[in-house]
């Protein structure tokens, strides 16, 4: 479901009712409705899907976890379950 | 030689694709997708066409048809042009109708020489667009050293047409020890891409009603028969040329895979998509190999020549970007595979017809 | 950071795999949801690349697919009529209803339109206030915060020649319904991460906990969904079973507050038919009461169309995982991708379609580099 796609957001039309924003992605440029993103800023990579902006990327996220792959295999042996807890505690959705 | 071009087009007969017959009778009515270069569009011309004009000839799965005339090997080949809108990036209709003829020409390794155009007009379009037409027409015969020689013009009714259509027809010779089709696609076969792909589909795409975007792309419309030339000084025996055009690279390999009863392989990550291509097609959906090419060509040649030949494409404008994309195999008869950049593998099946968004 | 192609390293693809492999001990089924990561899986071959034990099983997860065939009769009876624009998702135009498709709509002259966007049917229908402009609203979670706006702003035009065929569904009602079938062979969940942008994580836990088993929302590219897969086997290889966030990046704990109300607001919950399924309780969503004025159903009196799905169809226990495509008596012959009668042939990503394709196939995988570049 739902074919959604990161872009940066470039543009945006204060004005437009609803708010639109140009988002680029990767040279390919489209409006998209920002209305669900209210306070979002140029600069920013949003999630789109059918023309709507649903949520920002978290940089800082991303990163972790490309770091995370890197670090696999090594982590394990070197901090065992501490890197688990950690884990639990970022998302904090446990149930047990 | 059995081959009047009739339009690109596979066999859905092939018991090996359809367990059970699909007949017209699922599609009473022509649809979009009996234009669309795919599975509907083969049926079509196998259920309709073939039987109708029921002649030998038609086993042939060539751009274009080669017949013994006069002594001489003449290849024969005409197309519809139908394109909404009639002007997009990087060419109009009247660009085309000329390459696309030309280009249908070269697939069978012959010189272009004269081209036929014919007019189908709605009533009320301004001439000025005809005219711009007409003049993107002569300027691209020009360029691909074809004489346009003969012509026809019909009207008809506002709202019976799409402003303009064009037909053109197209002869060359073929020369002497060539002998290009589908059928010779050889197991241990190179199979190289002349460029990049995509272009053409997708600068359409973005200037297409209710689904534009900005894109800094063009189409890559241009005659190939001065390429296909430099290909054969190198070597006389390329066994098969397509131009990808409408279906892409995925319909052109499988038509190839299944007429030569041959696999084809393709390392994905070796198939030149430029970024802009890859993300218009990420955000619509569309799988970049089934997107129409207007001036690219897929080769087959023998392994051993394949880097003489590559050599000589990229010695040309038109071949500049010519890449090694895979093989031509025995396994996998009429298939198309790829081995994915993950190291997986996909088979890569006949579009069934257009291509469209998706959501999912 | 472009948050595609990082996602798509090869080497760390590797390094995922080589956990998975060194984490497994035993089989597990794994389910993921979504049909955008089931098409993800079969573009990049993912399931090819994975050890013996992990076995994925494509969920659900494609609102075309589900789509009921009444819904799509409905849809081709309103396409059909002359004063309507009938605009709709592309992918949804070559799915089957009972007779016919929206393609063969359009070419007996239906005037059926392929849109990018919930509120370019809207902008038709500002255009061509002579003419009645039907959306064709399907989509799990992600796609109600788009359709939900476009009749919101109707409504606030004050439009009254646009309306929605609606054929909303949801999730968590599907997860319920599949764990709670007596014959259920799944183990663990990839979580559709595009649905938990919009919807956040809140209707998992309670999931997880009842049924004793792990969900982790994953997102599409390679990585994300091989990091689905680690971290759904890890917690099965430990006995656990809590509700995970492998794609952080996109999803937050309470999703995006502001979309869920306008959701809210415009639909209310509903009992849906699910194509191939069946009715799942809850498992909808339909426009509210203050909305009604925009439901195509209503507007068009298409509540005669009845229609039943074909009993030949075991599409249900093929997305259950508990047979195989091949096993049912349809499959290839009464049913192909030309054919399709349940969800799992409509979508090329379905399991009978997949199989239909690859079963064409000899070999299952390449080696790696096998094919040696000479240019």
């Amino acid at each position: 479901m739902c074919l959604a796609v990161p872009g940066k957001v470039v543009a945006i039309d204060d004005g437009a009712d609803p708010l639109t924003g140009l988002i680029d992605f990767g040279g390919v440029r489209k409006q998209a409705c920002l209305e669900y993103l209210p306070d979002v800023r140029v600069g920013e990579y949003v999630i789109v899907h059918v023309g709507f902006a649903l949520q920002r990327l978290d940089e800082e996220s991303a990163r972790a976890s490309l770091e995370l792959f890197e670090q696999l295999g090594l982590l394990e042996e070197e901090f065992g379950d501490a890197w688990e807890q950690a884990a639990r505690q970022e998302n904090g959705s446990e149930v047990r | 030689m059995a081959d009047l071009a009739v339009e690109a087009t596979a066999t859905a007969a092939d018991p090996a694709n359809w367990t059970c017959p699909a007949p017209l009778r699922d599609q009473p009515v022509v649809v979009m997708g009996h234009g669309g270069g795919g599975a509907l569009s083969a049926e079509l011309i196998e259920q309709v066409f073939a039987p109708a004009y029921g002649n030998a000839l038609l086993a042939g799965m060539t751009d274009s048809a080669v017949l013994h005339l006069g002594g001489a090997r003449l290849a024969f080949s005409t197309d519809s042009y139908v394109v909404r809108p009639l002007f997009f990036p990087g060419g109009c209709l009247g660009d085309l109708a000329v390459n696309g003829t030309v280009n249908d020409l070269a697939m069978s390794g012959a010189r272009p020489a004269y081209l036929s155009a014919a007019f189908v007009l709605e009533e009320g379009v301004e001439l000025t667009v005809v005219e711009r037409i007409a003049r993107a027409m002569g300027a691209a015969a020009e360029t691909a050293g074809v004489t346009i020689a003969t012509g026809d013009t019909k009207v008809v009714e506002s709202g019976h047409g799409d402003g303009v259509y064009v037909t053109t027809a197209g002869v060359g010779l073929v020369p002497d020890g060539v002998d290009i089709r589908p059928q010779r696609a050889r197991p241990g076969d190179a199979v190289i891409v002349s460029g990049p792909i995509g272009l053409h589909g997708v600068a359409i795409m973005s200037v297409r009603e209710g689904l534009e975007f900005g894109i800094e792309i063009a189409s890559d419309t241009a005659p190939l028969a001065g390429l296909v030339v430099d290909m054969l000084a190198v070597t006389r025996d390329i066994h098969v040329l397509r131009d990808p055009t409408r279906g892409g690279l995925g319909a052109s390999l499988n038509e190839i895979a299944r007429a030569s009863g041959t696999g084809v392989r393709l390392r994905e990550r070796a198939v030149p998509v430029p970024d802009e291509v890859a993300n218009a097609c990420g955000f619509l959906g569309l799988d970049p190999l089934y997107v129409a090419n207007e001036g690219r060509l897929v080769a087959f040649v023998p392994r051993e020549e394949a880097e003489a030949v590559l050599a000589a494409m990229r010695a040309h404008p038109q071949g500049a970007g010519a890449t090694l994309i895979g093989e031509c195999v025995e396994e996998h008869p009429g298939m198309v595979v790829v081995a994915t950049g993950l190291g997986g593998t996909r088979v890569v099946d006949l579009p069934l017809g257009e291509q469209l968004p998706r959501i999912c | 950071m472009k948050y595609i192609d990082e996602f798509n390293d090869p080497d760390l693809a590797r390094r995922l795999l080589d956990e998975i492999s060194a984490t497994v001990t035993r089989p597990w089924a794994l389910m993921e949801v979504c049909g955008g990561q089931t098409h993800s899986i079969i573009r990049h071959g993912i399931d090819q690349l994975l050890p013996e034990k992990v076995e994925l099983i494509h969920g659900p997860g494609c609102p075309v697919c589900v789509t009921p065939l009444e819904c799509i009769d409905k849809a081709l009876d309103i396409a059909a009529r002359p004063d309507v624009i009938f605009c709709s998702f592309g992918d949804m135009l070559r799915v089957p209803g009972t007779d016919r498709d929206l393609f063969r709509v359009k070419g007996e002259g239906g005037d059926v339109r392929v849109v990018y966007s919930p509120l370019d049917a809207l902008k038709l229908a500002r255009q061509h206030p002579d003419r009645q402009v039907v959306f064709f609203a399907i989509g799990f979670e992600t796609t109600a915060p788009a359709n939900a706006m476009a009749v919101h702003q109707a409504r606030r035009l004050g439009l009254t020649n646009f309306s929605l065929l609606v054929s909303h569904v949801r999730v968590p009602p599907a997860v319920e319904a599949i764990m709670t079938a007596p014959t259920c062979r799944v183990q663990g969940f990839l979580a559709a991460g595009h649905v938990c942008s919009v919807m956040g994580m809140s209707e998992y836990p309670e999931l997880a906990e009842r049924h004793r088993v792990p969900i982790v929302v994953t997102g599409f590219e390679p990585l994300d969904i091989l990091e689905g897969i680690r971290r759904a086997v890890r917690q099965l290889e430990r006995g656990e079973h809590w509700v995970e966030n492998a794609y952080a990046r996109a999803v937050r704990e309470d999703g995006n507050p502001a979309a869920i109300r306008m959701i809210e607001d415009v639909f209310e919950v509903t009992d849906r038919n699910w194509r191939g399924i069946g009715r799942i309780p809850a498992s909808g969503w339909r426009l509210r009461e203050a909305y009604r004025a925009y439901d195509a159903e209503h507007r068009f009196d298409v509540s005669g169309i009845r229609t039943e799905e074909p009993a030949e169809c075991r599409a249900g226990e093929v997305l259950q995982g508990l047979i195989k495509p091949t096993d049912c008596a349809a499959f290839g012959t009464l049913c192909t991708p030309r054919t399709p009668l349940g969800a799992t042939m409509v979508s090329s990503e379905g399991a009978c379609a997949a199989y239909y394709l690859y079963r064409r196939m000899s070999e299952p995988a390449l080696p790696r580099e096998e094919m040696n570049p000479v240019g």
